[in-house]
């Protein structure tokens, strides 16, 4: 605990160019911009594959493979041949590891809706695209939900390997601190993305709260 | 930047065997011993849990909230805690990818548990099994679909996450990782990341066989 007064309690690690708020805001930086993007490809990608059911096996058998490249790897990998000193190659990695679990999730969540109602609302006069948003979309939305929670909660916590190819981020404290022998800066930068990570994850929850229609809720 | 090719085979020749604790072979070995460590002991601590808690309801909320919260946190931070307590050994990668494997694990269990259709429990009650009988032939047997995706997750994932440990020392390939970044030379890395991505693979698809000699009456079904 005294690590944790040791560096929480100093001043200097609350402002300038390595101040926690700088750091905490370059970490959401990487994070939202790999999030964001993986999103925008999984979520459309699996809305379709599972709306149709083509290439299904294909995707979420590259899908688990992707989950197995080491993130540490790939980003050493991206960076060397990239160039140092830029933040685009470190995204690279992040987005390869944030798009398997949306991807699996949407795609399961669609396919995972009732076919009674699909039918039902095929029967109503809606069209494909009108059945996918307006019926199937609803539906699934808890599933899709939680791939887009449990993505955003591996970026936010991965993204603490940038610090290792001379990048910012909250892992900056954790990697210098490892370099250094300072623990007390490792276990507070480690404090400080175990909060954010569970931040997120909260955020989500409420989300899942307020976006999600309270039928489907009852349902579950 | 420098005509570097991306794989040269001949150091990989040179290093394969080459009886230094960072021959590529021993870090294979590392590897493979720092990842399936966890999963085993993550599978031995979550099957009493997850009956636990499939026996007592109430205990799967705070279990589950707890196993949300473990599985929130990066493995590089439970590495550099452990740290402080471990020191430099294995156990420092092995204790939390453990906690990472029950996350996964525990909620397999519970839900392969669940599975488990209400008629097949009450045939096997009036067929006289008793309790403890009735979970080993019948309800664990019907659960192992659910339980091996759990598992399967869990496997590649930790071999996977292994890797991290390197910037600790401890990493088995992720090694590699760093003396390829260290020295800016693409070969380590390439190799490191084919071993992983084969090694969980392999490990896949070791699962899936294993889950199809568990549960013969699923293929029997499929074909009928």
């Amino acid at each position: 605990m005294n690590w944790l007064a040791d560096f929480f309690g100093d001043s200097a690690h609350w402002s300038g160019p390595d101040g926690i708020p700088v750091r905490l805001l370059e970490h959401l930086g990487y994070s939202a911009a790999a999030f964001l993007v993986a999103a925008l490809i999984a979520v459309p990608l699996g809305m379709l594959i599972g709306h149709t059911g083509r290439g299904a096996l294909l995707v979420v058998v590259a899908a688990n493979a992707a989950r197995a490249l080491p993130t540490l790897g790939l980003l050493v990998l991206v960076v060397l041949l990239a160039g140092v000193g830029t933040v685009l190659p470190v995204l690279v990695p992040l987005i390869v590891l944030a798009v398997p679990p949306i991807l699996v999730n949407t795609y399961e969540g669609l396919r995972g809706v009732d076919a009674d109602l699909r039918d039902a609302a095929y029967g109503m006069g809606l069209r494909g695209p009108q059945v996918l948003f307006r019926t199937l979309t609803p539906v699934a939305l808890p599933l899709i939900l939680l791939g887009l929670r449990l993505s955003a909660i591996q970026v936010v916590s991965t993204a603490t390997v940038a610090a290792f190819v001379g990048l910012g981020g909250l892992g900056r404290f954790i990697i210098d601190g490892l370099a250094t022998k300072a623990y007390s800066s490792v276990i507070g930068g480690a404090v400080l993305v175990a909060a954010l990570a569970l931040a997120v994850q909260f955020g989500f929850l409420l989300l899942d709260r307020v976006v999600v229609s309270p039928g489907v809720r009852q349902t579950r | 930047m420098i005509e570097e090719p991306l794989v040269r085979w001949d150091w990989i020749a040179r290093n394969w065997d080459s009886g230094s604790p960072s021959a590529i072979s021993t870090l294979l070995e590392n590897h493979v011993v720092t990842a399936f460590l966890p999963v085993l002991l993550g599978l031995v601590v979550a099957l009493p849990l997850g009956l636990a808690c499939a026996r007592w309801r109430w205990l799967y909320q705070p279990t589950a909230a707890l196993m949300n919260v473990t599985y929130s946190l990066p493995s590089l931070v439970l590495f550099s805690v452990f740290l402080s307590v471990t020191g430099l050994t294995r156990a420092t990668v092995v204790i939390p990818l453990t906690f990472f494997a029950l996350a996964i694990l525990i909620p397999a269990v519970v839900d392969g548990l669940a599975s488990v259709p209400d008629p097949v429990r009450q045939s096997a009650v009036a067929m006289g099994f008793r309790p403890a009988r009735r979970l080993l032939r019948v309800e664990l047997p019907v659960a192992v679909p659910v339980v091996l995706a759990g598992l399967r997750v869990a496997t590649v994932s930790s071999i996977s996450l292994v890797s991290v440990g390197a910037l600790i020392g401890q990493g088995g390939l992720g090694n590699l990782f760093i003396d390829g970044w260290q020295r800016q030379f693409y070969t380590p890395i390439v190799v490191g990341i084919a071993l992983i991505v084969l090694l969980a693979v392999l490990a896949d698809g070791l699962l899936v066989l294993a889950q199809r000699l568990l549960t013969p009456w699923s293929r029997a079904r499929s074909t009928a």
